[in-house]
């Protein structure tokens, strides 16, 4: 358990989970206006604002819990790298229009499963943001997916950049389902969920996926571990340096 | 306030159908189904609970905003907005004035949860219509165009 994060046990679940959304939001941010064309940029947009608005519900309710006067703004802006606790992935950057969608697509598998299990949260809060989550995550998939198929079953050079894509994503997804004492401590309340147990039914998803995209699954077993504890690739500092500028250079500012 | 004699929920109410959503100015908070709640205690003070259509919908705030506005410029002084989740807004509760606006505004609306959503082009009725983007202007919207008489359109999602 991080006990940088946060100090109450639910306060630091809830928060691991608003930083996945808050990270995977700044990271589809940096894509608006980049993408090949605009009805993708709008898609992005959507997205980020989706999983920025499922932060900004969590962020805030972890504040509550808490209750030492951080705000949900000072969760997400003042926090260090060390002190995130969001899954490797989604803090992957990406060199091309393939890589944004095989990181969407593993991470919004990922989240229907979540957001359905979590929608029967014995947390109210919890189970209200899953329940407007799993909605937008089940349409971001629909679109994910759709686009590594799109370009998986292609062309040539279509399906070597999403085949390449896959395989540069598929070492940060075996983390979504680990697990630590938290999850089990949170699983056992009803709170939260086992992650293991969301990991057949994603795999089942993923594979129709990379076999309807005619891809190959990638073989390599290695799997990268550590965001959960605060320990990131090199990609988040960088990130974060950009996204808390502002608020870092001029605190508590407003609009 | 409204009535001569002590405000009643109802009064507040009334009061709220000039709120609208920004993105859609011709529907209120009541007609696209935000508004979910008004409590009016003995003292006066008034708790109204509000529901994002969208995680990420940006007119929360400005809606908040304006339910302060209109309720403080109509006298009342204690004024609270909270926003709740669950259950998590449908496109099942827009009522069918909602759904009439909807269609007058040529935007197509969204059909029942749970079937395959026949849309009618808004301007000539064509059932020929094709998805040109999943996404919209907004998160409630994706864009369409008909094929018989061309026109493009945005379509409320069904969610």
């Amino acid at each position: 358990m991080n006990t940088l994060t946060t100090r109450t046990p639910l306060a630091t679940y809830v928060v691991r989970h608003a930083d996945d959304n808050v990270i995977l939001g700044q990271r589809l941010a940096e894509y608006i206006s980049r993408a090949p064309e605009l009805e993708e940029d709008l898609a992005v947009a959507n997205f980020a604002l989706d999983h920025i608005g499922v932060a900004q519900h969590l962020f805030a309710y972890a504040s509550a819990v808490e209750g030492d006067g951080r705000d949900a703004d000072a969760l997400a802006m003042l926090r260090s790298e060390r002190e995130y606790t969001n899954l490797l992935l989604v803090e992957q950057p990406h060199a091309d229009f393939a890589e944004v969608m095989a990181r969407q697509c593993f991470f919004d598998a990922y989240q229907v499963l979540l957001w359905r299990r979590l929608s029967a949260s014995t947390d109210e809060t919890i189970a209200g943001v899953a329940q407007r989550a799993v909605k937008e995550a089940t349409y971001h998939l629909r679109h994910s997916s759709g686009w590594v198929v799109r370009l998986g079953d292609g062309t040539d050079e279509s399906h070597g950049r999403m085949q390449h894509a896959v395989d540069r994503m598929w070492r940060f997804t075996g983390e979504m389902f680990e697990g630590d004492d938290l999850d089990r401590e949170m699983a056992a309340l009803g709170v939260g969920v086992e992650p293991a147990d969301l990991e057949e039914e994603w795999q089942a998803t993923v594979d129709s996926i990379l076999e309807e995209a005619t891809l190959t699954r990638p073989a390599d077993p290695y799997q990268a571990t550590g965001g959960r504890r605060g320990l990131h690739t090199e990609f988040l500092g960088r990130l974060l340096a950009e996204m808390q500028w502002m608020q870092r250079s001029y605190g508590g500012l407003t609009w | 306030m409204v009535s001569a004699g002590p405000a009643t929920e109802s009064d507040v109410r009334e009061i709220l159908r000039s709120v609208v959503d920004p993105d859609l100015p011709f529907l209120s908070i009541e007609d696209i189904a935000i508004l979910r709640d008004v409590h009016l205690d003995e003292g006066g003070a008034v708790r109204v609970s509000i529901t994002p259509t969208y995680s990420g919908c940006p007119a929360m705030d400005v809606i908040t905003e304006d339910i302060v506005a209109v309720l403080t410029g109509a006298g009342f002084v204690d004024v609270a907005v909270d926003v709740t989740y669950a259950p998590a807004w449908t496109t099942d509760w827009l009522s069918d004035e909602a759904r009439e606006k909807l269609a007058a505004n040529r935007i197509a609306p969204p059909g029942p949860i749970g079937v395959v959503d026949e849309v009618l082009c808004p301007a000539c009725s064509s059932h020929d219509v094709r998805t040109v983007s999943e996404f919209g202007s907004t998160a409630c919207k994706s864009i369409m165009v008909c094929t018989t008489c061309r026109e493009p359109f945005d379509h409320f999602k069904a969610i």
